[in-house]
């Protein structure tokens, strides 16, 4: 991280100050639909999905 | 005349520009043909010219003899579109018997050098991208599109989309496998490992995958059930991946139009850097997401149990496909890449270790309450297997991804026994279980010719497998110890042609393995074959009419 960090660039500011804290809000938000707990039986019937064709 | 249009029976717009593109396209081989400056593109744009003018004739003769397209629906329920899988799935095991014999076959020669026969088609330098690419592409690639266009459909209720189109793709596919793997053999190659294949078998595989994920697309849109499976989602990030990671690597600039040889946009370290973005995004995308599809679906329904945890399978599903793509400066260790480079791709590698074992639990606790299936199934206990090793290969991985481990490993047999635990245990495997589930399915039998042969398969290959992976391990970390042995006066202890000679018994072991694991989908071929000859078909069940073209099943 330090040597990023040393590295004065465009791309290197980037990463840092706007693609790092947009992924972890993504992979929060992600997180937060997969954990919902209204869509649990969304979930539990799509685990089925499978088993109920024809 | 309003009324005549009614009886009148016209060309869909894919039949009649397939049939116009594909006439332009044998008058252009004709003349690419004449003017070739190289023996390789002149076979090459020969067979072009003969695989357009066939097609020709089998787009007008299905034109004329065809009455309505085939229906999206027969009796209010989904009328799929089997042909093109199947063709896939006939050409996956036939391709993978190929691919699997010519790795035994080069596995001989590295043990006695003297089978390379002499002969410049034959050298270990050519047959060794025949190998990965027949293994990884060629087989594995057919597997995908076959389960990817079996699972789609049945998830999303609905028949494939597009008339032409899935079988423009499945054909289209392994006319770029023809001309890869041959042109391999004639020495025609860019050298980028799983990217050999030179500037027109990469822009015709984009004309394929492109249509590819046009058709896989369009069925998602055309759903009847309203949540997308996450086996889709998988299979979906396969193939844009695929197409973006096709697209970077093998940017290049031919000499000239009527000549095999091109050379790529990047140089230096970027050229590595994007070889090894694509190539362990290959790994990735192609030998991980995909098959993981085949994992969210297979398993379930072998073991007619849910998945079991949807929203593990969520989450899991994000993290891979947002870390994986970073992991691929690992390859290149003490390179030229910056270092600050290579301890990103490391990290990554190691945060892999979690998405990666999430999933692998989410397969194997699938199967609670159905544990006692794997006694009695061994189909499902293949799938199981390949899940075992797929954790073992994943744990495997990031450990060679740390760079003082990679110091040890890399360059050595470590590795190659790394991939095989990846490739035979987990994608071989997941494939001959999924390859045993489909081709009931789709010809319409109760099940397989023989669950004995099944049990056959799985044990000699298993055996296979366990030679293969411990022969290398132990040769690869020897390799490793002998190049880094220093005598007390700092020399090296021993020179490089010694390691090669210890190598030896490991290589015929390998070699063993590899034969084994060859008897075994030799095994699955009769077995499959004997299931659609003489099994017994499923009753109550309509055989569908659909796909009205089958050439070569």
């Amino acid at each position: 991280m330090r040597a990023i960090l040393t590295v004065e660039n465009f791309a290197s500011n980037l990463v840092l100050t706007f693609w790092t804290p947009v992924f972890v809000g993504i992979f929060i938000a992600i997180l937060t639909y997969a954990l919902w707990p209204r869509n649990k039986a969304m979930f539990d019937a799509a685990a089925r999905q499978p088993l109920r064709e024809d | 005349m309003t009324n005549q249009t009614d009886s009148v029976k016209w060309m869909t717009i894919g039949e009649a520009g397939l049939t116009v593109i594909l006439a332009v396209t044998v008058f252009l081989s004709i003349i690419a043909a004449a003017k070739a400056e190289d023996a390789a593109y002149a076979f090459h744009v020969t067979l072009a010219g003969f695989a357009s003018l066939a097609s020709v004739f089998v787009i007008l003769n299905r034109y004329f003899e065809r009455g309505a397209l085939p229906p999206q629906e027969i009796d209010g329920r989904p009328n799929y579109n089997f042909g093109p899988i199947k063709f896939a799935t006939v050409a996956s095991v036939f391709w993978g018997i190929s691919g699997f014999t010519v790795g035994l076959l080069i596995a001989l020669q590295l043990a006695w050098p003297d089978l390379n026969f002499n002969l410049p088609w034959t050298s270990f330098g050519r047959l060794r991208p025949l190998h990965t690419s027949a293994v990884v592409f060629a087989f594995g690639g057919n597997v995908l599109i076959a389960t990817s266009f079996f699972v789609v459909q049945k998830t999303c209720r609905t028949r494939l989309a597009g008339d032409l189109a899935p079988w423009f793709v499945v054909l289209g596919y392994n006319f770029f496998i023809v001309i890869a793997g041959t042109g391999y053999l004639l020495g025609v190659t860019q050298s980028k490992e799983y990217a050999e294949p030179e500037w027109y078998a990469d822009l015709w595989l984009t004309i394929v995958w492109v249509t590819y994920l046009l058709v896989f697309l369009m069925t998602l849109v055309k759903r009847k059930e309203p949540h997308i499976f996450v086996a889709n989602w998988f299979y979906l990030a396969f193939i844009i991946t695929i197409a973006v990671l096709h697209l970077g690597n093998n940017l290049a600039l031919p000499v000239s139009v009527f000549g095999s040889k091109s050379y790529v946009a990047w140089a230096g370290v970027q050229d590595a850097m994007f070889q090894w973005w694509y190539g362990h995004n290959a790994v990735g995308f192609f030998l991980t997401a995909g098959f993981l599809a085949i994992m969210y679906y297979f398993i379930p329904k072998r073991a007619e149990r849910p998945v079991y945890s949807y929203r593990l399978s969520i989450v899991h599903f994000w993290a891979i496909i947002f870390l994986y793509i970073w992991a691929g400066p690992h390859h290149l260790h003490y390179s030229a890449l910056p270092d600050w480079t290579q301890t990103l791709g490391m990290t990554f590698s190691i945060m892999l270790w979690m998405p990666s074992w999430g999933g692998m639990i989410n397969g194997l606790m699938t199967l609670s309450g159905a544990w006692d299936k794997l006694r009695t199934d061994p189909v499902l206990r293949m799938l199981v297997v390949s899940v075992a090793f797929y954790g073992m290969a994943t744990f495997e991985g990031p450990l060679m991804s740390i760079k003082v481990v990679n110091s040890l490993s890399h360059y050595t047999d470590w590795t190659i026994g790394h991939v095989h635990s990846g490739a035979l245990g987990w994608v071989g495997f997941v494939s001959f279980g999924a390859l045993y589930c489909l081709v009931p399915w789709l010809w319409n039998r109760k099940g397989l010719y023989s669950l004995k042969l099944v049990e056959w398969h799985f044990w000699i290959a298993t055996l296979g497998i366990v030679l293969y992976i411990s022969a290398m391990w132990v040769s690869g970390i020897l390799q490793g110890l002998m190049w880094r042995a220093y005598t007390s006066l700092g020399f090296l202890e021993y020179s490089f042609i010694e390691s090669v000679e210890a190598m030896h018994p490991f290589y015929i072991i390998r070699a063993a393995g590899g034969g084994l694991f060859l008897i075994g989908a030799l095994i699955m071929a009769w077995n499959l074959w004997m299931t659609v000859r003489v099994g017994e078909a499923e009753e109550g069940v309509l055989s569908r009419p659909g796909a009205t073209l089958q050439p070569a099943e």
